[in-house]
């Protein structure tokens, strides 16, 4: 299985490795989501979406289906 | 006469771009609509010295030039029209020190067009909080720029960011660094075909779906000299653009910015431990929402009720003072109690505005949308949509414009068709005159009276079919669109009083000046139509009436004419026209006169009503009085019994009847398609639950 945004746990960090799929939004990337960006899971709504993280400084939200998207490596 | 300057003011959500707004204008402001659109135009005038005004535009909050809504199209529209009269001379940028990393990214691109650009750095005061150190004379080397650092909390650097607004000359227009040079070839071959334009100008036309008016994009797209790539390879180029902005800014931040880790301090973990918590976050949610509805309902009704009174005084008074005739009789019976039907709502919305602005200044509103997300999905909506549907209660208007930051589509348009069956307070005065007559006075247990019970079990209804329709729509409506939510979590702010008492000021106008029109207009041609008649039944009124009870007292004789008079007016023959439709459902042709009208607006209904009972009368009687004592011609028994109230009740819940509801559709819509749909099925819908449930407990 592929490590993603979607398969952190709470209090994890990870970085972003490269973003490759169509689907995630510029906006996201606007956001600071980007190769090489820390990021971390800071909560989980009830059935793990949407899930807050903090990505290189910024608070977002994003759904799962779009976490499950992003590939990280821990750290 | 005086120098004028025009200034632009951009930013990113939750920068306080509006609080330096509010600052810089105080409440010179005027609040109008993008022509079209309804996106919220604001502007306001600040004076900088001697002879010398900034007219100031606070343009809608955008991360970044690549438009994803209505509102970020605003932006970019403007400021790639140069000849659009509020084109600025000066731009200026606002960020937040605590997010500088992402507030830049916009920057950059701002400076790609050549505008003079200011930047203003915001929230100063809690740079120490956030062990926060910045070079600013370095940052203004490198981003090549003149910085403001403002605390709009603590009103300081506003005075300096006046005088740069006022040396705008002097600011640089070139950009900070290439933005482009990651794909020279390309770029290259644009920059040939359109020598004579701005490469960051042409770019942005090409990558951006908004109607530039002056600006063609389709000589682009024809032009023989450059190809347009399709889309995803654009999306990559963006991509690749975005990384080197980032770039960018975090060399030039690594050496002007200083954050000391050890000495920042923060609430926002502990405040999201307890607002976000599995159990504890829906609790308190829920909670505020109580006190919310509270506070509509209990807390307003005392200066309802004086405004309610104070009306009835007005009308007394002019009566008694001015000489009578139809035109006094217009002013006291057609446009005094228009107004005080206007007038009644205001504590209503100013209560409901002043909670959600204070929710929204505060930041937890973005909590609550991340509560609620999943559960909303299951419904084909979105958490966004929870925003919407709470202002639902106040009026459908403004929560059909706040679905705008619902990025998907399907959602969206759920979300604006599923808006208008939430209680709205237009429904309110209708409720409660009916409650108030059908309903006994009396109380379950110690605390809950029927009538409170019967008035939110209404508002259950309202959300239930809310929700239950949107699950209907998810199912049958097939629109693919991507499903993409990203929202940033803002952190926790203290409410700034002057932000929130500036909106809702601005909200109340907004329906007292919008809504009100309507509502006045209304109440006078009702008049005029009740107060005149098409034949001499209604012309020779007293004469027959006279002729027919010889025998009756001046005073029920009055009362005998006036509803004569009524019946033959020209409303009177709208009303019969229309009672063999409405009398299953157990109404007469004066409720029927009321549904008519109040197909404009739910609110009119009560003042139909009370124009109709008013026409003709002197006596200080109350239209409450009035309406119990009216027999069902059919039946016998009084026309207002419970089934016919509670059907009243049920048709008023679920018909669509209101037509600036349809309008603002018809806009965010951009169709006719869909506000018909919603005036049909909501229509079809009402009638026969009214149908049903009328014949079933009668």
């Amino acid at each position: 299985m592929k490590t993603t945004i979607a398969t952190l746990k709470r209090g994890q960090r990870a970085l972003i490795k490269e973003i490759t799929s169509d689907i995630i939004p510029l906006k996201l990337l606007e956001m600071g989501c980007l190769p090489g960006n820390e990021v971390e899971l800071l909560q989980t709504a009830p059935f793990q979406c949407p899930m807050y993280l903090n990505i290189n400084g910024s608070h977002l939200a994003i759904r799962k289906e779009i976490a499950a998207q992003i590939e990280v490596q821990i750290i | 006469m005086a120098k004028q300057i025009k200034v632009s003011l951009i930013g990113n959500p939750n920068t306080g771009k509006t609080s330096v707004f509010n600052l810089l204008t105080g409440l010179n402001q005027q609040v109008g609509n993008y022509p079209g659109i309804t996106v919220e135009k604001k502007k306001g005038v600040c004076k900088l010295s001697r002879g010398v005004k900034a007219h100031i535009m606070d343009l809608p909050g955008t991360y970044s030039l690549n438009a994803s809504s209505l509102d970020e199209n605003v932006v970019i529209e403007l400021l790639l029209n140069k000849k659009d009269k509020d084109y600025p001379d000066v731009a200026v940028v606002v960020s937040d020190v605590e997010n500088l990393k992402r507030n830049l990214l916009l920057f950059t691109q701002i400076k790609d067009l050549d505008i003079p650009t200011i930047l203003v750095i915001n929230m100063a005061d809690r740079m120490r909080r956030k062990g926060i150190s910045l070079d600013i004379p370095l940052l203004e080397k490198e981003l090549n720029t003149k910085i403001a650092l403002v605390s709009a909390r603590k009103g300081e650097g506003i005075d300096e960011l006046k005088k740069l607004i006022e040396s705008y000359t002097s600011l640089s227009k070139k950009p900070c660094f290439d933005a482009l040079s990651f794909a020279p070839d390309y770029f290259g071959r644009l920059q040939k075909a359109f020598p004579d334009q701005s490469l960051y100008k042409l770019w942005l036309i090409i990558t951006q779906d908004v109607n530039f008016r002056k600006v063609d994009k389709q000589e682009i797209v024809v032009s023989p000299d450059f190809k347009i790539k399709p889309e995803s390879e654009l999306k990559r180029l963006q991509q690749k653009e975005t990384i080197k902005r980032y770039q960018f800014i975090n060399n030039v931040l690594k050496k002007g910015l200083i954050v000391d880790e050890k000495a920042a301090t923060g609430i926002r973990a502990k405040m999201d431990r307890i607002l976000t918590h599995k159990f504890w976050g829906y609790f308190i949610f829920l909670a505020i929402l109580l006190l919310i509805f509270q506070a509509i309902y209990d807390w307003s009704s005392y200066p309802m009720d004086l405004i309610d009174e104070a009306f009835a005084w007005l009308s007394e008074v002019t009566k008694a003072l001015l000489p009578s005739g139809p035109f006094v009789d217009l002013i006291t019976e057609g446009i005094i109690p228009g107004l005080g039907g206007i007038v009644i709502f205001i504590p209503q919305i100013a209560f409901l505005f002043l909670f959600i602005s204070i929710l929204e200044e505060s930041g937890y509103m973005s909590r609550v949308v991340f509560l609620m997300d999943r559960v909303m999905r299951r419904f084909g909506l979105s958490g966004k949509s929870v925003v919407p549907l709470v202002s639902g209660t106040a009026c459908a208007i403004p929560a059909v414009m706040a679905t705008r930051n619902i990025e998907n589509w399907k959602e969206r348009l759920i979300t604006i068709l599923v808006v208008p069956f939430t209680t709205c307070s237009a429904r309110l005065p209708v409720y409660l005159i009916i409650i108030a007559l059908v309903i006994p006075d009396e109380k379950v247990g110690w605390i809950f009276g029927y009538q409170s019970l019967t008035l939110m079990l209404l508002y259950f209804l309202g959300f239930g079919t809310a929700v239950g329709s949107a699950w209907l729509l998810n199912k049958i409506l097939k629109i693919k669109s991507k499903s993409y939510f990203v929202i940033e979590m803002p952190g926790y702010k203290v409410p700034l009083f002057k932000n929130v008492i500036i909106n809702v000021i601005e909200k109340t106008k907004a329906f007292v000046f919008g809504a009100g029109k309507i509502i006045l207009a209304i109440s006078i041609i009702l008049w005029v139509l009740a107060s005149f008649g098409p034949n001499e039944n209604f012309s020779n009124a007293e004469e027959i009436i006279t002729e027919l009870h010889p025998n009756l007292s001046q005073e029920e004789l009055d009362n005998k004419i006036a509803s004569y008079k009524l019946e033959y007016s020209f409303i009177g023959y709208a009303g019969k026209a229309i009672e063999p439709i409405v009398a299953p459902l157990g109404y007469d042709w004066k409720i029927g006169i009321g549904i008519i009208s109040s197909f404009a607006a739910r609110e009119v209904f009560v003042g139909t009503l009370a124009t109709i009972y008013s026409v003709g009368s002197d006596e200080e009687e109350t239209i409450k009085n009035r309406m119990a004592a009216e027999v069902n011609q059919a039946t016998g028994g009084p026309l207002f019994n419970l089934a016919s109230g509670i059907s009243l009740l049920l048709f008023y819940a679920f018909a669509m009847q209101c037509m600036s509801t349809l309008a603002i559709v018809k806009r965010e819509t951009n169709s006719w398609k869909w506000p018909m749909i919603q005036l049909v099925f909501m229509s079809i819908f009402a009638y026969s639950v009214a149908l049903i449930v009328y014949q079933i407990l009668k």
